[in-house]
Parts: structure tokens; C-alpha cells; sequence
């Protein structure tokens, strides 16, 4: 039998590999404070907040499990579970896919 | 159909097919003024009985076209005419494709076009009249027809309609010829239009370049202020009845509206509040 620790939920999204939308397929119009984003693999309109589009950029020059974008966004190890909330949010709007 | 009306408002043809004769006669009296479609029309709409007997027992009228709302209720002869306004928008709201719709109505002034948007209630027919009365074109009350190549509004000057209260403001102000029946008891209350005036609709194949959203509301204390863009760009996408049909091209749209154009909202408490406020919007533009 396998029996999983209680955070083990936790500890598996912390090593999902993360990948942004291609640039192409995506168009955006920054409105301060918030930024509307376009896919055209799906014809959905996103108006997301400001860190939404620092995460995309980060997770286009390279992939990265949420330890790595978090160090490359510069956060804290407890802004991580935050992190993990924007990244499951992104993945259910297709604009981040799991590798 | 037994009785048909064609005609043309800004770059739209409309053919109104009848099974009653009355509809048609309202539509022509009230279409006076505006040309015959030259074209094939764009969209037909269709003014039939529910049922073969309905055209004479107890008659109902159901809108129906190239689209349809199944949900639809029919409504009874006398407010034939409104069914086929009814009939028109709706073919318009679902089956446009060259233009990105806003539901708003838009006015222009030396070349300066404003988009007065807001829900139901907000008084944008009722502005847009008196506006017109004001030195102002008045290019429409229902929808604004934004250009997605050339960013630019084209005019869609359909009789105004005015509900309830504001039938008499604005009747008070508008030569008596220029108003249609009223309507009484339709599922929105008093209806009664406003045929444009003869130079707004001898204008109306020429565009206009946006110059400002404006949101208007009623009921509160006179207050101006400006509206961040992506409020703006959400309310619009939510005033919009082909954004998402448009795909792409709606987006490109929207957002270079969004981005060219400042976006304001008033609140007023009475009509001519509203106008000073805008006029204040105009000046500082």
C-alpha cells in the first residue's frame, strides 16, 4: 500500500515543470493595472493582474518547476503555495501547461 | 411574405418580410426619410403568426429571420412595429461581422464621435436625442458600429427609442413630426421613436473618428470621472454582441479603441446635467 504523507500534494506540484504559451499564439494589451490577453487557440479573452504577464515572461525564457520561477522572480519561499495558486489558475486557462 | 419593406440605415440593408399589412405601413411611415436598400439586403427579418389561425384570431406576432431566439415571446399585432425594431437588432446584435457592435449610442460633433454606453436605464437614447438637438449628429442609440480596419464608428441612424419618462422630455424639445406612435403597454413600458433629423440621416455614410467612451448614469449627484482602461476594455467587452465572434479581429478592435481613446463616466442627476457635463467631456478633449 502507499500511504502519502498529508503535504504530499504539495511537495508533487512543487515538481511539475512549467511552460508558458507560445508568443504566438497569444496577443496582449497592457491596461495598468491589469493586462487583457488573447489566445487564439481558443478565441478566450483572460484580463489578468500584473504578475500574470512577469510569470509568462519568466516561464518563456525557460521552463521551470515553481522553486525555479520563484528564485528567478525573486519571491520568498513563502510566497511559494501563492505561486503554486497562480500556476494551477494558469494552467486551467491554458495560458501555462504542465510538461 | 405578404408585405415586405426594404431599407437602409448607415452601411446595413434590412428586407422586413409581413404576414400583416400594419406593421409594414408603421414601418414605412416611420422609415420615411431614409433610402430604399439599393443592395441586396444584409439581413431579412421575418414578422409571422405563431400558428396559420394566429394571423387572424387573436393575432401574434413571432420574430423570426436568418436568427432566431427560440425564447422569444410573440407579441400582439399592435406592437407590430416594435417587433420588427426587435427583429432588426436582433439580426444585427447576432449575425454582424464586418463591424465590431457596441451597445451604445454614439453622437458626433467637427468630426469627434462619443460612445455613450451603459446598461439599461442609463440614458443613453435619451442623451443621444437631446444631444442632437444640441448641434450634435446623432449617429445612432443602440448600437455603435466600430470599424475593425480603420478604427472608425459608422453611423446606424435608426429612429431613436425613447421609453417611458423620457418620452416627454425629449418630445418637448423635437418637432412633433418627427415622433412616431407611442406604444403603450409594450414589455418595457411607454415606447415611442424619434425619426432623426433629415441632416443626420442624409450623413449617415459618413464615419466619424472616435474621441471618447463615455458611461453614463443616472440617479446619482452630477460627478465626473475618469474610467481606467481595463474597466473600460471589460464593459465594453460586456456591451458588446459579436466580441467573441469576431475572435481576433474584436480583440485588435477593442483594444486599440481602448488605447486611443480616453473612457469617462457621468453621473447626473437630471438631463441637463448630463449635457453639460459632456459638453464639459467635448471641450476637454
Amino acid at each position: 500500500m502507499l500511504c502519502l504523507a498529508p503535504d504530499a500534494g504539495a511537495l508533487l506540484s512543487d515538481l511539475r515543470v512549467y511552460r508558458a504559451a507560445p508568443l504566438a499564439v497569444l496577443r496582449r494589451a497592457p491596461f495598468e493595472p491589469m493586462t487583457a490577453i488573447f489566445d487564439k487557440r481558443s478565441g478566450a479573452t483572460h484580463v489578468v493582474a500584473d504578475i500574470v504577464p512577469v510569470i509568462l515572461d519568466a516561464l518563456l525564457s525557460s521552463t521551470g518547476d515553481v522553486a525555479a520561477l520563484a528564485a528567478r522572480l525573486d519571491l520568498d519561499h513563502g510566497d511559494l503555495n501563492d505561486l503554486n495558486d497562480r500556476l494551477d489558475e494558469l494552467v486551467a486557462t491554458g495560458l501555462v501547461e504542465i510538461l | 411574405m405578404r408585405h415586405r419593406f426594404d431599407v437602409r440605415v448607415g452601411p446595413i440593408a434590412f428586407r422586413i418580410g409581413s404576414a400583416w399589412r400594419a406593421p409594414i405601413d408603421a414601418l414605412a411611415r416611420l422609415y420615411r426619410d431614409y433610402p430604399q436598400s439599393e443592395c441586396v439586403a444584409h439581413y431579412t427579418v421575418r414578422l409571422e403568426p405563431a400558428r396559420p389561425w394566429r394571423r387572424w384570431v387573436r393575432p401574434s406576432v413571432v420574430i423570426g429571420g436568418d436568427h432566431i431566439l427560440p425564447e422569444a415571446a410573440p407579441l400582439p399585432l399592435r406592437l407590430g412595429l416594435l417587433a420588427a425594431e426587435m427583429g432588426m437588432n436582433l439580426q444585427l446584435a447576432l449575425g454582424e461581422r464586418r463591424f465590431l457592435l457596441l451597445h451604445a449610442a454614439t453622437v458626433e460633433r467637427d468630426g469627434a464621435a462619443l460612445i455613450l454606453t451603459g446598461e439599461s436605464g442609463a440614458g443613453k437614447s435619451t442623451l443621444a436625442t437631446l444631444l442632437a438637438t444640441r448641434g450634435w449628429r446623432f449617429m445612432g442609440d443602440e448600437f455603435a458600429l466600430l470599424d475593425p480596419e480603420t478604427g472608425l464608428l459608422w453611423p446606424f441612424p435608426r429612429p431613436s427609442s425613447l421609453k417611458n419618462a423620457s418620452i416627454e422630455t425629449v418630445a418637448a424639445v423635437v418637432p412633433a413630426d418627427r415622433l412616431g406612435p407611442e406604444l403603450a403597454d409594450t414589455p418595457k413600458g411607454r415606447i415611442r421613436h424619434v425619426v432623426p433629423a433629415l441632416s443626420a440621416i442624409a450623413a449617415m455614410d459618413t464615419a466619424a473618428r472616435p474621441a471618447a467612451i463615455v458611461f453614463p448614469r443616472y440617479g446619482a449627484e452630477a460627478a465626473v470621472r475618469p474610467v481606467a482602461r481595463s474597466e473600460a476594455f471589460v464593459r465594453l467587452t460586456q456591451a458588446s454582441t459579436n466580441y467573441v465572434a469576431l475572435g481576433e479581429r474584436g480583440f485588435i478592435a477593442l483594444t486599440r479603441l481602448i488605447e486611443t481613446v480616453p473612457a469617462i463616466a457621468i453621473d447626473y442627476p437630471d438631463t441637463d446635467s448630463a449635457i453639460g457635463l459632456i459638453e464639459d467631456v467635448r471641450a476637454a478633449l
